[in-house]
């Protein structure tokens, strides 16, 4: 008799851990066949909610880290992703993409990953600036990060598009909480399992699996997010985010481009897009 | 402990400062397409001096047909505006700032007899940073690929601009002269009760030979920043004002193409720790929270004493608020003057009652107040908590609430308790402790041994509720420019 | 007495310093608040020369000048002192007879200080001796600037038991003390130590008297004032050249020490030319004129 495959379970990765999602519900993921591919879980608010509240928690432990930390932390992400690559080049396959395809993905991925831990210790030097007033002060200006970030990652290139998103968030000291791709999650959910085993700590990564239009709203309207991240061009969704980010005034950052495996997708203005800037004024005379 | 009496001083005569030489027209209509122009509403509102109540001049009040009128004129003027070489239109900007400069007396009167500000700040801080900031902007208009190196921008279109009454000529210089620089077109609409220094630039702009349409000043009140707001041929808002209005105006833009920059409210900690260089903290304490009789979105309006100098930084306070001189806006010797309108003395009563129901125990200086004119005294608010309402609003008037702490964990943990994050200052002489504060603390700007420094070089805005975006500096051109 | 206690001594930060004194400095003195400032300054001047070519003779000249100012403008106040060295005090002393223009002796090894603690006590005693009413005793920089406050602090003390009735001034020689930290350590040591007065400079170094230096100064006599009530004279001297910038140190003192303070006995100006500027002004005030300087007799 031939072997049973174990077949995954795949949850939600909040705080470090792989809890089930809170409401018990569940959508189907399918291949072209119409064949079931998994289960996976349908986030509530409640979900959401709560990866809010570890997310800020750690958030300023993360932004204390120093910069050669986040940067030697997401380099062990790419190695990870790397020693693992032929899982995701599968699961990439699952859901239609030729074997070349979730190859270069999966490759662009871990490329994308060290092209942003090498911007850790850098972007700090490009943004910021010493302005000379004319008084007698010393003052500079330089970019902190802008805190907890909600994001709802590209429907397409569902791991590459995450990564390209996240890893410029979380190198300049964010957390986040993020909605995956709603077309194929797994890949998302299996990258958890890298930030897992790397040294990211807990928290500062959650991703819940779930609807854009159930979980939107509560990703916009949230008070104690301070920013988010949009991967998308449906201008009805494009509005309520706006509309509902006024609430606390969340920064909002809209990506409509779909070229995520283009170069022009990975800068340090992505980095600079979650980003608050700093003035310090001090006098120089004693 | 001995008391000094700073009451009874060496009283200096008035000191005014003559406007004999100002010219105020009766009357004053719209600048649109480079020309004074009548509102199609013929409806004119009345601007007052807050300190006499009397009515210096008559305002146009724009309407709607104004403003397609105007967005019309910015339009067509963006053509040809955003495709002049930048090194030309660089010298009209240095052209405005240089006309602002020789005109720099008749600004500071009319600016102190509009709002009610002392001509000393007027004069000392108001017109030449102003004059200033388009010195500055001028500069970077053939320099913007420096700027942002490794990126293609284009200038946005047309800037729809809102700016308060607290630095009237100020403000639009931080709006029109980064716009412009950048290639942009303007319709900026000044605060209802200060449209005159705004009005006066106008006429320097026509003066300047600034291609016409480029700038374009319209005048009115909250229905006429609505229709800015809600033009659909505007690209860009930028706003400085309440954080009530600045949600709703994000709201409402929600959905359509605008980009946007904010600047409002704030409730600034000023933190003083026993190390500080105590009599320069009082000082920066009482500029921090009087400065333009705290009509500042900035101000340092919730002190944090460390307990252990407690007293004696609340008795240097009092003394310091004795030797103040309250009084007629255009006596060069008057330290803090009117309050800008009617409404916001009555918004600044109201939050004084509401400190004495919740138990504050209020000091004030003692002042002979005149009966015309808006007048409120120098105020300290002690025995007050995170929990107070005066502790969590804005009340943008003389009042300073004060709280003590005892570690520095605490005193940044109660700074940052709140939904704002504009500014904040610290006051202590050692340098590992000023890191410490400036890097925790959630503000756009942190003063530390200073307070309320304003430069055209140094980005200012704010974090969380205080604002979106950054004015002034480098940074600030990023507001005005699209990025491909 | 007692030695302050250095560690509690506040912080300066200079650039704050000087925002504060350019406030004062924009205030604007006119009609009756000018002339009154400008009497109150007059009457607080100490007449100065202070030179090796100091005569018998021209030290008669300038008392003669002290006594009588300016004879044809009604109502104006005298000086409140000469200030001369130890030997020419006599003389001073003798040609103010009856009046009551106090004579101030400049001690201790004035300019540098640099003498032995003996040859500075001889010298003011000498001064005392021969009438003075006023000593303007130098500390020893030296010694501050290698830390030995100590010795800076005894040195006064010793001083102070000399001087007798007289009243003692301290110079701290700003301009040689480096920054406004070490001047307001220099004023609380000269404070504790016994000074009636504490003054900036000698004259004979420059900067001599700023704006920046006397404001830390009265913020110290302030303080010390609150802590025990007993109240320390000021003494700017040197660069205080014209009545502008006398107005701008009395709007100074008005604004910090208050009106107690606005008087001959705890406010001097220590100045050679200032006297003919505050009369020039005066009589410009009485007549609407502008006036030259060859109406005003220069001894």
């Amino acid at each position: 008799m031939a072997r049973i495959n174990v077949l995954k379970t795949y949850k939600n990765f909040i705080g470090g851990k792989f809890p089930r999602t809170e409401s018990g519900r569940y959508f189907q993921i399918k291949n072209g066949n119409e064949e079931l591919l998994a289960n996976m879980c349908l986030s509530s608010r409640k979900d959401f909610r709560n990866a809010v509240v570890v997310a800020r928690k750690v958030q300023k432990s993360w932004q204390n880290a120093t910069a050669l930390n986040r940067g030697q932390v997401l380099y062990r992400v790419a190695e990870m992703l790397e020693s693992r690559k032929s899982q995701f080049i599968e699961e990439l396959m699952m859901t239609g993409l030729s074997k070349s395809h979730a190859k270069n993905e999966v490759e662009l991925s871990i490329d994308r990953l060290i092209y942003y831990a090498g911007w850790s210790d850098k972007f700090q030097q490009v943004f910021s600036s010493v302005n000379p007033v004319a008084s007698n002060h010393f003052n500079f200006s330089l970019l902190q990060s802008v805190g907890v970030v909600s994001v709802i990652s590209p429907n397409d290139y569902s791991l590459l598009g995450m990564i390209s998103v996240i890893a410029p968030i979380i190198v300049g000291g964010n957390t986040c909480v993020i909605l995956s791709s709603e077309k194929n999650p797994m890949a998302s959910i299996s990258f958890a399992e890298v930030l897992n085993t790397s040294d990211v700590p807990s928290g500062v990564v959650n991703i819940l699996t779930g609807k854009r239009k159930e979980l939107l709203s509560h990703f916009a309207s949230h008070k104690d997010v301070n920013a988010i991240i949009y991967c998308g061009d449906n201008n009805q969704e494009i509005k309520e985010i706006e509309h509902l980010s006024s609430e606390n005034l969340k920064r909002v950052k809209i990506y409509k481009h779909k070229n995520w495996d283009h170069n022009s997708s990975q800068s340090p203005f992505f980095i600079e897009t979650c980003q608050e800037l700093k003035t310090i004024w001090h006098p120089n005379k004693v | 402990m001995s008391n000094i009496d700073l009451n009874k001083i060496w009283n200096y005569t008035t000191a005014k400062e003559s406007k004999d030489h100002i010219l105020l027209k009766e009357k004053y209509d719209l600048f649109i397409n480079g020309k004074f122009v009548k509102s199609k509403s013929r409806k004119y509102f009345n601007s007052v001096n807050p300190a006499t109540d009397e009515i210096i001049a008559k305002i146009s009040e724009a309407n709607k047909e104004d403003i397609n009128f105007a967005v019309k004129a910015a339009n067509t003027a963006f053509k040809s505006w955003s495709k002049l070489k930048a090194k030309e239109r660089a010298k009209y900007i240095f052209r405005i700032a240089r006309m602002i400069q020789e005109r720099a007396k008749e600004f500071a009167v009319i600016e102190s007899m509009d709002g009610g500000k002392p001509i000393r700040e007027s004069r000392d801080i108001d017109i030449p940073l102003a004059a200033n900031h388009f010195f500055y902007y001028a500069g970077w208009a053939d320099k913007l690929e420096y700027a942002f190196p490794n990126t293609s921008h284009e200038p946005i279109g047309v800037a729809g601009q809102i700016i308060p009454w607290n630095f009237p000529l100020l403000m639009a210089a931080w709006k029109i002269a980064p716009a412009i620089a950048c290639g942009n077109t303007v319709v900026l609409k000044p605060a209802e009760t200060t449209s005159l220094t705004a009005l006066k630039l106008a006429e320097i702009i026509e003066e300047s030979g600034l291609p016409k349409g480029v700038v374009n000043i319209v005048t009115g009140g909250g229905k006429t920043g609505s229709e800015i707001v809600n033009h659909p041929n505007i690209d860009k808002i930028a706003f400085t004002g309440s954080t009530k209005v600045g949600k709703l105006i994000k709201r409402s833009i929600a959905g359509t193409h605008k980009k946007l920059t904010l600047e409002l409210g704030g409730k600034g900690a000023n933190i003083i720790f026993e190390d500080a260089a105590i009599d320069q903290a009082v000082e920066g304490i009482i500029n921090a929270i009087f400065f333009n009789q705290g009509h500042v979105c900035c101000a340092g309006s919730r002190l944090f004493v460390q307990e252990s100098i407690f007293e004696i930084v609340v008795e240097k306070l009092k003394d310091r608020m004795s030797s103040l001189i309250i009084g007629d806006p255009l006596d060069k010797n008057t330290d803090i003057g009117a309050i800008n309108s009617k409404e916001q003395l009555a918004t600044i009563k109201k939050y004084i009652n509401i400190g004495l129901e919740e138990g504050g125990e209020i000091y004030q200086k003692k002042c002979s107040i005149s009966e015309k004119g808006n007048w409120f005294p120098p105020t300290l608010f002690l025995n007050v908590s995170q929990s107070h309402t005066i502790v969590q609003e804005e009340i943008f008037g003389p009042v300073l609430a004060i709280q003590t702490f005892r570690t520095i964990d605490e005193v940044i943990e109660k700074a940052n308790n709140t939904p704002y994050g504009l500014s904040a200052g610290v006051w202590t002489e050692k340098g590992s402790k000023i890191f410490k504060l400036t890097k925790e603390l959630n503000a756009g700007v942190v003063w530390a041994n200073t307070y309320n420094k304003f430069d055209p070089t140094s980005p200012f805005g704010g974090v969380k509720e205080s604002g979106i975006g950054r004015e002034g500096g480098l940074h600030g051109l990023k507001a005005y420019l699209k990025f491909k | 007495m007692s030695f302050p206690n250095l560690l509690t001594v506040p912080k300066i930060d200079k650039t704050g310093v000087e925002e504060r004194v350019n406030r004062f400095c924009k205030r604007s003195i006119k009609n009756s608040s000018k002339t009154h400032g400008l009497h109150l300054a007059l009457s607080m001047i100490d007449l100065t020369t202070l030179d090796g070519k100091d005569t018998p003779e021209n030290v008669k000249r300038m008392c003669y000048k002290a006594n009588h100012l300016h004879d044809s403008l009604q109502g104006i106040p005298k000086v409140a002192a000469v200030c001369v060295y130890p030997t020419m005090v006599k003389y001073a002393k003798k040609e103010l007879k009856g009046t009551k223009i106090n004579v101030a002796s400049v001690a201790t090894g004035f300019p540098s200080g640099q003498s032995s603690l003996d040859v500075k006590l001889s010298d003011t005693k000498f001064a005392v001796n021969e009438g003075a009413d006023e000593i303007d005793m130098v500390i020893s920089r030296g010694k501050f600037l290698a830390g030995e406050y100590n010795f800076v602090y005894d040195e006064i003390a010793s001083v102070k038991e000399v001087c007798g009735k007289a009243h003692l001034k301290v110079i701290l020689e700003t301009g040689e003390l480096d920054t406004l930290d070490n001047v307001r350590k220099a004023s609380e040591i000269a404070i504790y130590a016994g000074a009636d007065f504490i003054k900036t400079s000698t004259g004979k170094i420059n900067p001599a008297s700023t704006m920046s230096v006397a404001y830390v100064m009265l913020n110290a006599i302030k303080d010390y004032y609150k802590q025990t009530g007993i109240k320390i004279g000021m003494k700017p001297a040197g660069g205080i050249s014209s009545s502008k910038i006398a107005l701008q140190y009395l709007v100074m003192l008005n604004e910090t020490l208050g009106h107690e303070w606005m008087n001959k006995d705890l406010f001097r100006f220590g100045a050679s030319s200032l006297a003919n500027d505050i009369l020039m002004q005066l009589q410009r005030q009485e007549s609407g004129y502008y006036e030259s300087i060859d109406y005003f007799s220069k001894d």
